[in-house]
């Protein structure tokens, strides 16, 4: 964890991750009618909250810690991208994009000598 | 599995964890949160921090944000701003799905565990299986489907948390990559609409280059930026159309 943030662990969890996501449950419970859900606010906020989730997917990929940081960039890329690939070819299966990106993972950070 | 005519509370709840069980959900959310175990031990987070991230928060996505955050040294402030982004979506969800749980003259206060509860998988699942069931019935096993849930996400959590401690480098590695290339399929699963699939792409492509420029608050600008583009072409299609 970063030096930044000195904060207890667990501070961090109820102030950074429960209040701000749980804040929208609880408006959710008080709005008795609510919105549409074709309402333009919430069109946008879909659009930024998947984009929030793409830019951590390949920060994830593209920049990643750990073990994961010992593959090399382009095994990393390429599993990634045979996986989307899969999922395309193969019926829009979940599984057998995972499946296959973990794969070329592996067989790919073997061959390159890990 | 038909729903069931329940006779008691008690009966609607055990329903409810049954469904959960043999739920199509439970091989996402488990490869998802051995994923998110294997990323949380790799950022240095306890076992049990985890647990009780699943059991706060209970949303997959804001708790990858909040263990990549924190773990990548970012700021508090964009950690809740980027956390509070993701979790909008729960707010239409909480608004669909209440109506059907309540009824007349029941207090506020029952709806809290729901509330709280609500996240995909239980409000995909609710939202079919809950029509075709007693009203009485309905509050219990929607309770007991969450629980179902929750017990095997967060067992999942320890699983990956472990695996990942354990595993020798090649395979950690393969675990740690289950978490993006999980995320990364399943929201585009998700995306049906050019709206979410032209958010994605922007997503994908904005938010490296703008960790690659070293801008502060990446995560949270990749959201305004790339979403904001992408609902504004979206207008400006429907305008043409």
């Amino acid at each position: 964890m970063s030096a930044a943030t000195q904060l207890s662990p667990y501070l961090m969890l109820v102030l950074l991750g429960f209040l701000p996501n749980e804040i929208w449950r609880l408006l959710g419970l008080i709005m008795a009618r609510g919105l549409n859900e074709k309402s333009e606010i919430v069109l946008w906020s879909r659009a930024v909250a998947t984009a929030i989730l793409a830019g951590v997917i390949a920060k994830l990929i593209l920049f990643p810690s750990g073990e994961l940081a010992a593959m090399p960039l382009s095994v990393r890329v390429i599993a990634a991208a045979s996986g989307f690939a899969a999922f395309l070819a193969i019926r829009r299966s979940l599984l057998a994009g995972v499946a296959i990106a973990e794969i070329v993972l592996i067989v790919g950070g073997f061959l390159s000598g890990h | 599995m038909t729903p069931p005519a329940a006779s008691s509370s008690t009966s609607a709840f055990l329903f409810g964890l049954r469904s959960a069980v043999s739920s199509v959900f439970i091989l996402v959310l488990s490869g998802t949160y051995v994923g998110l175990g294997a990323l949380a031990h790799d950022f240095h987070f306890s076992q049990w921090w985890l647990a009780l991230s699943t059991v706060l928060i209970w949303a997959g996505p804001a708790q990858l944000i909040l263990i990549t955050a924190l773990g990548t040294g970012g700021s508090p402030v964009e950690a809740a701003i980027a956390v509070s982004l993701s979790g909008i979506r729960l707010f239409p969800m909480v608004v669909t799905l209440l109506p059907l749980l309540r009824k007349k003259g029941s207090p506020l206060r029952n709806m809290l565990l729901p509330t709280h509860f609500t996240s995909v998988s239980m409000w995909v699942e609710s939202l079919r299986l809950l029509p075709a069931m007693a009203r009485e019935h309905r509050l219990a096993f929607c309770n007991g489907l969450s629980i179902g849930f929750m017990i095997v996400a967060s067992t999942f959590g320890l699983v990956g948390y472990y695996l990942a401690a354990g595993l020798p480098t090649l395979f950690a590695g393969a675990l740690l990559f289950l978490t993006p290339v999980s995320f990364l399929i399943s929201t585009a699963r998700n995306a049906v609409a050019m709206l979410d699939r032209l958010a994605l792409a922007l997503g994908l492509i904005i938010g490296p280059a703008l960790v690659y420029f070293q801008v502060s608050l990446d995560i949270m600008w990749t959201g305004i930026i790339a979403g904001t583009i992408s609902y504004a072409v979206h207008r400006l299609r429907g305008a043409s159309a």
